[in-house]
């Protein structure tokens, strides 16, 4: 009896979560107007492409892609590297006014990026890369995030490692290359994924540096795109699609990092 | 030597972050405090030189501006009705899913967490349409149970719990994780010595639960708190911040100053009574919590 009433609630929850990206879905495959009536359609009368058509050919949504692409592989690639570097150096290394300034930068966690926006765009601006991929990609290139979360995974490696490699002869980059990296794999894939998400889908800042149609990422397009197509929900929701499926398909192959991550974050922080 | 190149080793291994921290980072946050000191608006975006100094002028005038105080009303319903709402559903989730009951548990997760990982702007596109008043699905699905359609987006009134209530559905599944996490570091013997006592289910989860889940609440709640302040997107794509400024937030307003209209000056002071705001809230969160455990 307990058992039914709790199983019915979690799946009656797991079609809340579900029935709007079915519609979404749905409704994208529909012809124009077809989501549009009432009584709302759950399913294509008949199944029709035309909207993804309609995107490809007309809308320049591969060039969207493309941006979101390169701004999202060029934040994940650079910050993994730095921040790595970082996180090493807090773990493993021992120097004047290491446990403060690590305090230091976790204190920083608070302020609101808002706040940087405006002076970032000015310097941004007068560097002259407002629209280019750069604007995304240096003010992304380390977080105190990815610091703490690959010292936290760090700290609880043994320095004899270390120790031995060092007595072997090692340099420290290359110890930090070929020992550390290596066996920091799982974390860096971690913290890839949730880099790799949080620059897909953020907005604010693409919507200020990328001004350009041209440098529009898929959440920029998508956003502006509505003005013109208000009512074209079939067209907006091939979009939604088209801009859903990366991330969708990142997490599904590598959630159980993804969750790790989360928890590894919220039970430490 | 060893120990001084050791050192220069960890410096090295440093500098490119902390480079970049301060020079994207500290810098901005700087810059941004003076120039909430200052005039700085379209003309100085051309020559620095024609921003000024005016003291507390922006913030003065902040204080007197009626969309600063509905933004700021607003930002704070969401915050207040939609923070504990959605922490209320991700502890119930978690809760639920923690249960020896429950199979399958591992596939309740993912599709909980589906709505988490999908991009925002699209997920509010997606419900600007479940939210139309004529042919969105959810005026048809609350019309079998009686309910006239309402203009969800079209409605002062409505318009701001239809984005929480979007923001609920979208958040619960982070916070839940984080919950799982937290209900699996209670050790089991407690519930089992409560158990052997005939304690009750309410009074195990008020007992035992709840107090050993205090350290992960009250994290959840400064994250979830401080992401809920700087809402953005939901307004700008649904809403545009209206009907009647109901849904205009304290990013929104900032942004619309300072990237619409270049008052760059008021809009830097916009983004630190933000800052101020969030600092003040997160601070009482940890007080509240360290009074209430001594």
């Amino acid at each position: 009896m307990k058992k039914a009433l709790l199983y019915s609630i979690l799946i009656i929850a797991a079609i809340l979560c579900l029935i709007p990206f079915v519609w979404m879905i749905s409704a994208s495959l529909m012809a124009n107007g077809h989501a549009n009536v009432y009584p709302p359609r759950f399913l294509p009368d008949k199944i029709t492409f035309i909207q993804y058509e309609h995107l490809f050919s007309r809308l320049n949504i591969v060039r969207y892609f493309f941006n979101s692409v390169v701004v999202s592989v060029g934040v994940t690639v650079i910050s993994l590297l730095v921040n790595s570097m970082a996180g090493y150096a807090f773990a493993k290394y021992r120097f004047a006014g290491e446990k403060n300034l690590f305090k230091l930068l976790l204190s920083f966690m608070i302020i609101p990026a808002q706040v940087t926006m405006l002076p970032l765009f000015l310097m941004l601006k007068y560097m002259g890369l407002i629209n280019s991929y750069f604007a995304i990609i240096i003010p992304g290139m380390t977080t105190v995030f990815g610091i703490f979360l690959i010292r936290q995974y760090l700290l609880a490696i043994p320095d004899s490692l270390i120790e031995a490699a060092k007595i072997d002869g090692a340099s420290d980059f290359r110890i930090y290359f070929s020992l550390v990296l290596p066996l920091a794999k799982p974390i860096l894939i971690t913290l890839a994924i949730f880099t790799f998400m949080a620059t897909w889908n953020d907005f604010l800042w693409p919507l200020i540096v990328m001004t350009n149609d041209s440098m529009y990422t898929l959440p920029v397009a998508l956003a502006n795109l509505i003005g013109e197509h208000n009512q074209d929900t079939e067209l907006m929701m091939a979009g939604s699609v088209v801009t859903i499926i990366p991330v969708v398909l990142v997490f599904l192959s590598l959630q159980k990092y993804y969750i790790k991550g989360i928890m590894l974050g919220g039970v430490k922080g | 030597m060893d120990k001084r190149n050791k050192i220069s080793a960890a410096y090295l291994f440093l500098s490119p972050a902390l480079l970049a921290i301060f020079i994207f980072f500290l810098i901005p946050v700087l810059a941004a405090l003076l120039m909430s000191f200052t005039d700085f608006d379209i003309y100085s975006l051309g020559n620095l030189g024609y921003a000024r100094f005016i003291g507390l002028q922006n913030y003065i005038e902040i204080f007197k501006d009626p969309l600063f105080w509905q933004s700021l009303k607003n930002t704070l319903y969401f915050v207040v009705a939609g923070g504990p709402l959605s922490i209320a559903v991700s502890l119930t989730a978690a809760l639920l899913l923690s249960s020896k009951l429950v199979k399958y548990k591992g596939f309740f997760r993912l599709v909980y967490f589906m709505p988490v990982v999908t991009t925002l702007v699209a997920v509010s596109i997606l419900w600007k349409f479940i939210y139309n008043p004529r042919f969105g699905i959810l005026n048809y699905l609350l019309g079998f149970i009686g309910v006239h359609p309402i203009d969800w987006l079209g409605n002062p009134q409505w318009a701001l719990p239809a984005i929480i209530l979007m923001a609920v559905w979208k958040n619960f599944g982070y916070n839940m994780i984080i919950f799982i996490a937290g209900l699996q570091n209670i050790p089991e013997d407690l519930y089992e010595a409560a158990n052997l006592e005939g304690a009750s289910e309410w009074n195990k989860f008020k007992n035992i639960t709840l107090p050993m889940l205090a350290p992960t609440t009250l994290f959840v709640c400064i994250i979830t708190m401080i992401g809920y302040f700087q809402l953005f997107a939901e307004p700008y794509v649904m809403t545009q911040g209206g009907p009647l400024n109901s849904t205009l937030s304290i990013v929104l307003y900032m942004y619309r100053e300072g990237f619409m209209w270049w008052n760059m000056g008021y809009s830097a002071a916009l983004a630190f009574i933000l800052f101020i705001i969030i600092l003040i809230v997160s601070l009482i969160q940890l007080r509240v919590q360290r009074e209430t455990n001594l």
